[in-house]
């Protein structure tokens, strides 16, 4: 039995029940990641193409002999009629920009590259307290900023397992990888733009963003504090449910972590979708972005096949008794990126001067004759170009001659973008919809190095996921096809605050009724040069 | 901010006025670096020149964060009490540079506040 295939859910039985040890699975799990990652990410190094080109590499730390060591008590908990959690045995990997007690936490960057974190984050703590073993932190955007993995300080970064030579997406982007791979069933990763659905829909997994306060944000390197989420990557819909039961919850060290009740995800997992009401908009099949040079804005549809994979997501809900609501407008998505460079700016700029080469992180090796030089040194040293471009942008946004005509103009914006989700959503409303059926992303995976450099392209690769973290509500991202290139084709369902367990439960029933198309049969490059 | 260090109705950031964010945000910055962040923060700037022409309510809040949390839903403020760090070394030995308990830092030259 290839043990890499299956799924959280499945793992989990496999070991509660006697039938596999929890060491042998992890040790399955570790020979995988030997055979298909590569070299890990290092600091200074350099890409080399002629190796790193056929590895995933989606791993800066691997925690190899701790993993085998819970491994190892897991078995005997259970050999002593234990209990040890819903998750007991079953293996997972961490975004590198959480907190992982005596584990270099690095966010991807320089300035951080030597910090051991002192304490777990509360989602981690709360994945190990369920018996899931960690086996490494993986990847991402220097400080999650970006969309394609490239800007880690590193190297080698991330590929995409479906083709190698394509981005696997941001800024959860090794994440993504690492469980198209079969490296781990789940990841951890965060979502505050489109983070953790944007590399799921390029990777072909499920990528869940929850309600803005389900996941405590304890223990998260922060970007946009008002925008951060931590969420799920799995392969299916039921470990979503099932990690997310384990993560979600009140937590009093972070005081916008929800009291509100956790529900029961997983029993409401199989309930079918007749009777809900899931709307389509063209607002989301279409994208708007400015011209680099002249600003000029165009709109312009996306790609025909993303668009007919959405439909044949609806008329595969309908036919299992969904009603399908066309053409809700959603007038301010296009708003979205426009907005939210102005709010991520002004929250990470804020969040970004902490780091000053005095407490912890990076302090510049040369010798500095006074405080101010050693800040100016060390943060110039230690960041790379994407932390410097949001601090400035940042400062300059909120500046108080501008603040009103960005900041608080941006801050309205998402007045706006939150009452279109409120319209929608409203059971007393003209729409009255269970949840909102899109695009994930406007193109599949775009080729490495191709959008890496212009920041305002890259940023609209975000425009379908953005409006969710504005409004704070649950987004997921789940496959459901592949394009003419043989990549993977993400659609996204967007419901109400706290309504993940109807949006588990409308991916649950389309990932069912999809469950035999051709597509599926499909496997990434990666497994294909495994032979897998 | 002064007025020559604005940016000429906020649609272009100038080199003096970059310059000026790049000291306030205690930045080095390599020529080349420089000018790349220059250029990239001005085509933002234009992406972001869409909000201007959307017209807005004089009357419209401002959403600082987009879920509406119910007073039943959030955890109150913790009691403002210190709880000490079991291991207080584990955070020193995160510094870079530590002399008995304290945070070393080099001189902090005096500065007279304009």
């Amino acid at each position: 039995m290839d043990f890499c295939v299956l799924s959280a859910f499945e793992l989990a039985r496999l070991i509660h029940s006697h039938q596999v040890s929890a060491l042998e699975v992890t040790q399955v799990f570790l020979n995988r990641i030997e055979q298909v990652d590569g070299r890990p990410g290092k600091l200074g190094s350099v890409e080399d193409d002629s190796q790193d080109a056929r590895d995933v590499h989606a791993f800066i730390t691997l925690t190899a002999e701790q993993a085998l060591h819970c491994a190892a008590r897991i078995d005997q908990r259970i050999a002593a009629g234990e209990d040890p959690g819903a998750l007991a045995g079953v293996p997972f990997t961490v975004k590198d920009i959480f907190c992982v007690k005596d584990t270099p936490s690095t966010a991807g960057s320089h300035i951080l590259a030597n910090f051991v974190a002192p304490y777990h984050a509360t989602p981690v703590e709360r994945m190990l307290q369920a018996g899931g073993l960690l086996l490494g932190k993986v990847n991402l955007d220097e400080f999650t900023y970006g969309s394609s993995n490239e800007s880690s300080a590193f190297q080698p970064g991330p590929r995409n397992p479906w083709k190698l030579d394509r981005v696997p997406g941001g800024s959860s982007g090794a994440s993504a990888a690492c469980v198209a791979a079969g490296e781990a069933p789940l990841s951890l990763g965060t979502d505050t733009a489109g983070s953790i659905r944007q590399p799921a829909a390029f990777c072909g997994v499920v990528g869940m963003k929850p309600t803005y306060g389900r996941v405590s944000r304890y223990g998260l390197i922060a970007f946009g504090s008002s925008l951060d989420c931590p969420g799920t990557v799995s392969r299916d819909l039921r470990d979503a449910a099932l990690m997310l039961q384990v993560v979600a919850g009140g937590d009093e060290r972070d005081a916008t972590a929800s009291r509100r009740p956790v529900q029961d995800y997983l029993a409401e997992l199989e309930k079918g979708v007749k009777g809900l009401r899931i709307g389509l908009s063209p607002d989301y099949f279409r994208i708007t972005y400015p011209h680099v040079e002249s600003g000029d804005y165009a709109e312009q549809p996306i790609a025909t096949e993303i668009e007919a994979t959405v439909r044949h997501a609806a008329e595969l809900l309908q036919a299992q008794g969904a009603e399908i609501i066309e053409d809700v407008p959603m007038p301010n998505t296009r708003y979205g990126i426009p907005a939210y460079f102005v709010i991520s700016r002004v929250e990470a700029a804020s969040n970004l001067h902490r780091y000053d080469g005095v407490k912890y992180g990076y302090r510049t090796l040369g010798s500095v004759n006074e405080l101010s030089e050693l800040y100016r040194r060390s943060r110039g040293e230690g960041f790379g170009v994407q932390p410097k471009l949001r601090i400035l942008m940042g400062m300059y946004v909120s500046a108080a001659q501008y603040s009103e005509q960005y900041y608080r103009r941006a801050l309205k914006v998402r007045t706006l973008i939150r009452r279109d989700f409120e319209r929608i959503f409203d059971p007393q409303g003209e729409y009255r919809l269970d949840a909102l059926l899109t695009p994930t992303t406007p193109t599949s995976a775009f080729p490495l190095g191709e959008v890496y450099g212009d920041t305002v392209l890259m940023q609209y690769a975000d425009q379908l996921t953005v409006p969710a973290n504005h409004a704070g509500i649950p987004g997921i991202s789940m496959p459901a096809g592949l394009d003419s290139q043989g990549l993977p084709i993400g659609v996204q369902l967007l419901g109400a605050d706290f309504s993940e367990g109807l949006l588990l439960r409308i991916g649950r029933a389309l990932e069912q009724v999809n469950a035999d198309e051709p597509w599926r049969r499909t496997k990434p490059e990666i497994l294909q040069l495994l032979g897998k | 901010m002064t007025d020559t260090e604005k940016s000429s109705e906020g649609q272009e950031i100038s080199r003096p006025l970059f310059d000026y964010l790049v000291q306030l945000a205690a930045l080095d910055l390599s020529e080349e670096q420089a000018q790349y962040l220059l250029r990239e923060l001005n085509h933002q700037l234009r992406a972001i020149q869409e909000l201007a022409a959307i017209p807005l309510d004089e009357q419209l809040p401002v959403t600082t964060h987009g879920v509406p949390f119910r007073s039943e839903d959030r955890p109150g403020l913790r009691a403002d009490k210190a709880q000490p760090f079991p291991d207080p070394q584990e955070i020193l030995h995160q510094a870079p540079k530590v002399e008995d308990d304290y945070f070393v830092v080099p001189d902090i030259p005096h500065t007279t506040l304009e």
